[in-house]
């Protein structure tokens, strides 16, 4: 099977902008004095607070919880006090209610962070308990409960898992650092998965513009036979699963449908390394690397930051703004959410903060659409994104939807390329909401 | 930096948050350079009448864009240089010694009554130079089929000359039907140097090789079939305007399809059309009407070409 040159139809090629910080190693954050701890940073219920005012907490304890099955605990990330419960909004723009800790400073751990045995001797429920115990979920931005992958992944049977390092965001550097840094952490929680699965081998994917990381796994893999390493071409939206899973194996995830219902499994290599953490040292999901950069900021960095820690005290270890700040991004340019203000808490999603400068982030004049179709040519689930937006645009969403609106990944890459600067991801993912609200009340 | 300050620096928008660089104007730009050449040498051919020809086709569908848009009180957005290229093209497509009013004529009736009548931009239904060409053979025939030789005299087109039975000796020579230096519209004779600008666009993937490609690959083939002698042949492909349609007229974005499918299907009808028209038709030459048609059958042509969605379950 070939392993190298892989891709997918459709896409953009984007200035990658990460010339900022790949070469930087991660550095741990600075202590944050406070941390504001979301009980709901994944996909699924919220957890409800274990602890309350005035509770002293230890590093990776349990905080909350839920009885949910979609759903991961949150860890406390410091040693300290909790001084209460406050609203705030999460970096992907819900408000949800956050446990706020004043650290010791003693960053004392808990009990319960302790390694949890040899693979061999790990069974699947096992597995699953520590994944799910760890809070882990998916750590490339959609923050997807992994236990719950697992088991619905296992029901459905899979036959290949494919590690997720193409990182196609621009300006993220995060992946990269940690296969590059890391490789035998990634590595090790392939394997995990694939005890789980009860498959003997998997693959590790990552873009042509890493091949340090590609080498580096390489070298790490030495003698082993089973896990291979994938290189394919550097182009947005890559990353995407479906894309990935296209480029990777050649299957198609049905219209609808889910990685699963090709029998195939993908996650982000640094849930890998997470999840290696939690068997390993019987880690929580407590801390992650976030790369923090942008033309916005004086010293870009990749850092190793705990979950809770506000954006403004990266961007101040980071030197501050150079300038005016245009924008703040949580996760990447294409895909990310713009931010308000500076106390948001980081999440188990946040791969990246991105500051752009004023004249980045300067409002493009829009013209009129001239049916160049490069959008067309870009969209990597083969729509007609300037006829859906023009739909949606009236508010004619019937239209929209017979024109497969629903299956836009709203990866940005038409909005990205058009010439007339038309918001035509924004109001193809306007037309979606409005039509799956639709039909929920139908 | 304060709060209140952030506040106000802060933008919120919604993915993505960046832009590639390309804009109409650009596109419209690398149209107007891929033109250059032939209209350098539609100069070198038949003189100073034809840039005078071709300035004051440009400067009145410009100038019709600016007087429409402040009429209709909307923004003037001539600075995409569409008008340009749309100037460029209507003079292309007059005979040399066209008196200057034709080009006023003609680009006012492109500008006013095809685009901006239509909604501007992009909302076209027909190609305006196209559209302004028939306008104008059907409002001054004579003027419009009056060609001169690069020599400045009146004479037939080879098309013509075909039309009426001519054999191949007495049509000009091959490497002279390449160059164009023959009679024809100004900007359609020189295959060679609308192919330079077509391989421009091509680079620059301005446009895709399938609408010129099959376009003129169909109405080779259906030349053949219509008994057309192969002799014959490369004066049909090099005489008239099919180079300059294929490459520059056909590939209008507003007004051919947008899907690959659909792309096929329009070069396919226009080759056909414009083959049977001159074979069948009264006419020597048909690349105009052609396109037109197939730009009135784009909308029904897209409707059923719908692309088939990534991972679409049958």
């Amino acid at each position: 099977m070939r392993l190298d040159n892989l891709t997918f139809k459709g896409g953009i090629h984007v200035k990658d902008q990460k010339e900022f910080t790949k070469d930087k190693s991660v550095e741990k954050a600075i202590e944050p004095s406070i941390v504001k701890i979301p009980l709901h940073q994944h996909v699924g219920a919220p957890c409800k607070a274990l602890v309350k005012k005035g509770d002293t907490v230890k590093v990776g304890q349990k905080i909350g919880d839920s009885e949910a099955t979609l759903t991961v605990p949150v860890h406390s990330s410091i040693s300290g006090e909790v001084i209460g419960i406050e609203k705030l909004y999460t970096p992907d723009g819900y408000k949800v209610d956050c446990v706020v800790i004043e650290s010791d400073g003693l960053n004392e751990v808990d009990e319960s962070v302790k390694p949890k045995g040899k693979l061999e001797s790990l069974t699947g429920e096992e597995i699953l308990a520590i994944s799910r115990e760890a809070g882990i979920a998916g750590l490339g931005g959609a923050a997807f409960p992994l236990h719950s992958k697992f088991t619905t992944s296992l029901e459905a049977g899979i036959d290949t898992i494919i590690l997720n390092g193409s990182e196609c965001e621009p300006y993220l550097t995060s992946d990269h650092r940690v296969m590059l840094e890391s490789p035998e952490k990634v590595i090790y929680g392939l394997e995990v998965m694939m005890k789980y699965f009860g498959l003997n081998s998997g693959y590790i994917a990552v873009e042509d513009n890493k091949n340090d990381a590609i080498a580096s796994l390489k070298e790490s893999l030495k003698g082993n036979d089973s896990i291979h390493v994938a290189s394919l071409i550097t182009k947005f939206p890559q990353g995407e699963s479906y894309r990935l899973v296209d480029a990777v194996i050649g299957r198609k995830v049905p219209q609808g449908g889910r990685t699963k219902d090709v029998k195939s499994f993908v996650t982000n290599v640094c849930t890998s390394a997470a999840l290696a953490e939690a068997i390993l040292d019987g880690k929580p999901l407590y801390e992650r690397v976030v790369t923090v950069t942008g033309n916005g900021l004086k010293e870009p960095k990749n850092l190793m930051v705990k979950i809770g820690t506000s954006i403004g005290d990266l961007i101040a270890q980071c030197g501050g703004f150079k300038g005016t700040p245009g924008k703040i991004i949580a996760g990447g340019p294409m895909t990310g959410f713009t931010q308000f203000t500076l106390d948001t808490p980081i999440t188990k999603g946040v791969t990246g903060i991105i500051v752009l400068t004023e004249e980045e982030a300067a409002p493009v004049k829009t013209s009129p659409c001239i049916k160049c179709g490069k959008c067309v040519e870009a969209c990597p689930a083969y729509l007609l994104p300037l006829t859906i937006s023009a739909y949606s645009l009236k508010d004619m969403y019937d239209e929209a939807e017979s024109y497969n609106a629903l299956a836009c990944i709203e990866c940005g890459s038409c909005s990205y390329i058009c010439p007339a600067k038309r918001p035509l991801t924004e109001s193809i993912a306007h037309a979606k909401r409005e039509i799956t609200a639709q039909r929920k009340k139908s | 930096m304060d709060k209140v300050e952030l506040d106000k620096a802060l933008t919120m928008s919604l993915a993505p948050h960046i832009r590639s660089s390309d804009s109409t104007k650009k596109l419209m730009l690398d149209v107007i350079i891929a033109m250059v050449p032939a209209l350098i040498g539609s100069v070198y051919f038949y003189g100073i009448s034809a840039l005078i020809l071709i300035l004051v086709s440009i400067a009145s569908a410009v100038g019709s864009e600016i007087l429409i848009k402040k009429l209709f009180k909307k923004d003037i957005l001539i600075g995409d240089l569409s008008a340009v290229v749309t100037g460029i093209l209507i003079a292309f497509n007059l005979p040399a010694n066209a008196p200057w009013w034709i080009a006023v004529f003609g680009s006012f009736f492109a500008i006013v009554v095809v685009k901006e009548f239509f909604g501007g931009i992009g909302s076209n239904f027909m190609n305006p130079a196209l559209a302004a060409r028939a306008a104008l053979v059907a409002s001054w025939p004579s003027i419009m089929a009056t060609y001169v030789n690069t020599d400045g005299i009146t004479s037939a087109t080879p098309l013509a000359l075909i039309k009426g039975g001519s054999g191949v000796d007495a049509l000009p020579s091959l490497s002279r039907m390449f160059i164009g230096d023959i009679g024809g519209s100004l900007g359609e004779t020189s295959a060679l140097l609308l192919l330079i600008g077509g391989a421009y666009l091509l680079i620059r993937k301005v446009i895709d090789w399938k609408i010129p490609v099959i376009y003129i690959g169909t109405t080779a083939i259906v030349l053949l079939i219509l008994g057309v002698n192969t002799d014959l042949l490369v004066y049909h492909i090099l005489g008239g305007g099919l180079i300059l349609g294929a490459f520059f007229m056909a590939t209008d974005y507003t007004t051919s399809p947008i899907t690959t499918k659909g792309k096929i299907i329009f070069a396919i009808g226009c080759g056909l059309l414009t083959a049977l028209i001159r074979v069948k038709g009264g006419m020597p030459e048909g690349v105009s009407y052609s396109i037109l048609l197939m730009n009135i059958m784009t909308p029904i042509i897209e409707r059923f070409t719908k692309p088939k969605v990534f991972g679409e379950v049958k």
